[in-house]
């Protein structure tokens, strides 16, 4: 899984009440949030992201709430991938959950600048700063979590297990 | 080398007889809570994946508290996805409008206990491990796979203690205790870990307090926050606890990452100015400080006790702003109610709404308008958190929230009780 993409530059403690304000929660609907994605934080995103583009921030990305309408806003609207210092625990998991790429790097998230070009390889955790000619080698996810990578997301890590069940019901 | 409660509870529930902090475990969950906002997204899995009967339904909690009673047209919407569920599953502990906050009920009706492991789509979920429980926020789609599976996968994360030693001053609350902590240690403190207490405090700090400590866990970035089951637990939990349950003890050599040491004797009232529950400051330090409105609600702080000082101190007195009080569960609200608690906040001038989330997260009812300033005893002044962007939210302790209600500034409640000579229980 390969990725390039235009930089959005981000700080720290990037919060969920900035990536959906909570009066957007009264959809889950995706494409209803993708339309206030990091509005109180930067009104030009939703006007200008492209798909693809790969948001790059701080430290604890993603903190606050458990709302997973924040990656899915993030994930609805294009962006390809973020990478960051750190993430929120929550955020992290409802990331891998949802198959949204995530990728842990303080360096490659210190040097991109805005409008920088990235490409990041999902496997071997490589992010190539195309517009400085940088290379960065990310945090490597355990093995447990690139398998619900590799399967899509948990529901598809599951499926066999459900589906397996709801036969027996209608035996 | 011995464990922490909390790897025992990990340990127990995933089928071993010890797990390491950064292992990945897969663990089965006793008590698995969803609320009107998380829940959808769940069940919509469930209903792609073609699921079509919850294997345990017992374990399930849906909670109708976000935007319930229903604000608009679209949240009606989303209750009714939980409501047919509901039905659909015959599910046991569906709480319709009114019921109040996840995170109030569950402890007060003694379905979340010591030694459990439980996961809640919503990150204020650690609330629960107050009551000795491991108890942490999940998303949707985590709580999907749980209803699905009966588990979840899960990262042991490690211990940090905090050890609290000497007696609480008087209008020191658990609330102070823990805008101390998350001043000392910040936003991110402790991420992925586990915040354990300890210390002679304890012994003095009832289930309330705790109940606000645990619940501001996550703004320090933490997994969870958890108490040890000792006689003020068992104390709270007889004639409440709806189940047996296997306390766990952190033995005596257990690892932890760090530990603190707080001086609680030492402490002053505290306040977090905007934009982080990590910006802290001493109440004296910001007195004078005008807020348009004060907010008395929340998971946090909407529990008798906290509506109790309330009382004593808007007592006899008027309030110089709005003040919206919003007792956190029906059975709060009720109680309240037969103390005369109500009375006493009408004649004071405030208004007293039916329990719900609403205003804490600027939800509904109570929502702050550009540049407005209010005073919440809520859990998160984020940018835009209670309202417009540019509104801003000050949070403190519920003594805090009435003195500073009384002033329309904020207010350190020793200094109401200079101005009015009432006598305020500690
Ligand atoms: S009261 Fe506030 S913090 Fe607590 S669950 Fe409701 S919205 Fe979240």
């Amino acid at each position: 899984m390969q990725f390039e993409g235009r930089v959005w530059k981000y700080g720290d403690d990037v919060n969920t009440d900035v990536i959906i304000p909570a009066r957007y929660l009264n959809t889950s609907e995706p494409s209803e949030l993708a339309k206030h994605a990091m509005e109180d934080l930067d009104e030009t995103f939703v006007k200008e992201v492209q798909p693809g583009d790969i948001v790059v921030a701080g430290k604890n990305f993603g903190c606050g709430s458990s709302r997973e309408h924040a990656p899915i806003a993030l994930k609805a609207i294009g962006v390809s991938c973020i990478v960051a210092e750190s993430f929120a625990r929550i955020f992290f998991r409802n990331s891998i959950n949802l198959g949204l790429p995530i990728l842990e790097s303080g360096e490659a998230a210190a040097a991109a600048e805005k409008g920088d070009t990235l490409r990041v390889d999902l496997a071997t955790g490589k992010i190539e700063n195309v517009t400085r000619g940088a290379t960065y080698q990310a945090k490597p996810f355990p093995e447990a979590v690139m398998k619900i990578i590799q399967a899509g997301g948990l529901m598809n890590s599951i499926r066999d297990e459900v589906l397996a069940r709801e036969a027996t019901y209608a035996q | 080398m011995g464990m922490t409660m909390t790897e025992k509870i990990f340990a127990r529930h995933a089928g071993r007889d010890r797990v390491e902090p950064g292992e990945l475990v897969d663990a089965d969950v006793d008590l698995m809570m969803g609320n009107d906002i998380t829940a959808p997204i769940a069940i919509k899995r469930l209903k792609d994946l073609g699921m079509t009967r919850l294997p345990f339904p017992d374990k399930l909690f849906l909670v109708m508290s976000h935007y319930a009673p229903s604000k608009d047209i679209a949240s009606a919407a989303q209750i009714m996805i939980s409501r047919q569920f509901a039905k659909e599953q015959q599910l046991p502990h569906y709480y319709a409008e009114g019921a109040g906050i996840e995170h109030v009920i569950l402890p007060e009706e003694g379905w979340v206990l010591p030694g459990d492991l439980v996961i809640g789509a919503d990150s204020h979920s650690c609330t629960y491990g107050a009551t000795g429980c491991f108890a942490t926020g999940v998303g949707s789609t985590d709580l999907a796979a749980a209803m699905a599976t009966g588990r979840l996968w899960f990262k042991v994360p490690e211990s940090v203690k905090f050890e609290l030693n000497g007696t609480r001053p008087q209008y020191i609350m658990g609330k102070d205790l823990i805008l101390h902590i998350i001043g000392l240690i910040g936003a991110d403190g402790v991420l992925y870990q586990a915040m354990e207490y300890a210390g002679d405090t304890l012994r003095t700090l009832p289930m309330e307090e705790r109940l606000t400590m645990a619940n501001m866990a996550i703004e320090a970035g933490a997994k969870a926050g958890i108490f040890p089951c000792d006689d003020v637990t068992e104390a709270y939990l007889s004639g409440r606890a709806k189940r047996a349950y296997t306390p766990e003890h952190s033995d005596s050599d257990a690892q932890y990452a760090r530990t603190y040491k707080v001086d609680v004797a030492a402490l002053e009232p505290m306040v977090a100015l905007p934009w982080s529950p990590d910006n802290v400051r001493t109440v004296s330090d910001m007195a004078g400080e005008v807020v348009d409105r004060v907010f008395i609600g929340s998971c946090t702080n909407a529990r008798l006790s906290d509506l109790r000082i309330v009382a004593d101190i808007l007592k006899g007195n008027k309030v110089a702003c709005d003040t919206l009080i919003v007792p956190g569960s029906k059975q709060v609200y009720r109680d309240a109610m037969h103390e005369g608690l109500f009375d006493i906040f009408l004649d004071a001038g405030a208004t007293v709404s039916a329990p719900t989330c609403g205003a804490c997260f600027g939800g509904f009812m109570g929502v702050l308008g550009p540049n407005e300033r209010c005073l919440s005893t809520s859990n998160r002044n984020f940018v835009g958190r209670m309202g417009h962007p540019t509104s801003k939210s000050y949070l403190a302790n519920p003594a805090v929230a009435a003195a500073t209600a009384l002033n329309g500034a904020i207010t350190h409640p020793k200094d109401v009780l200079a101005v009015t000579g009432l006598q305020v229980a500690g």
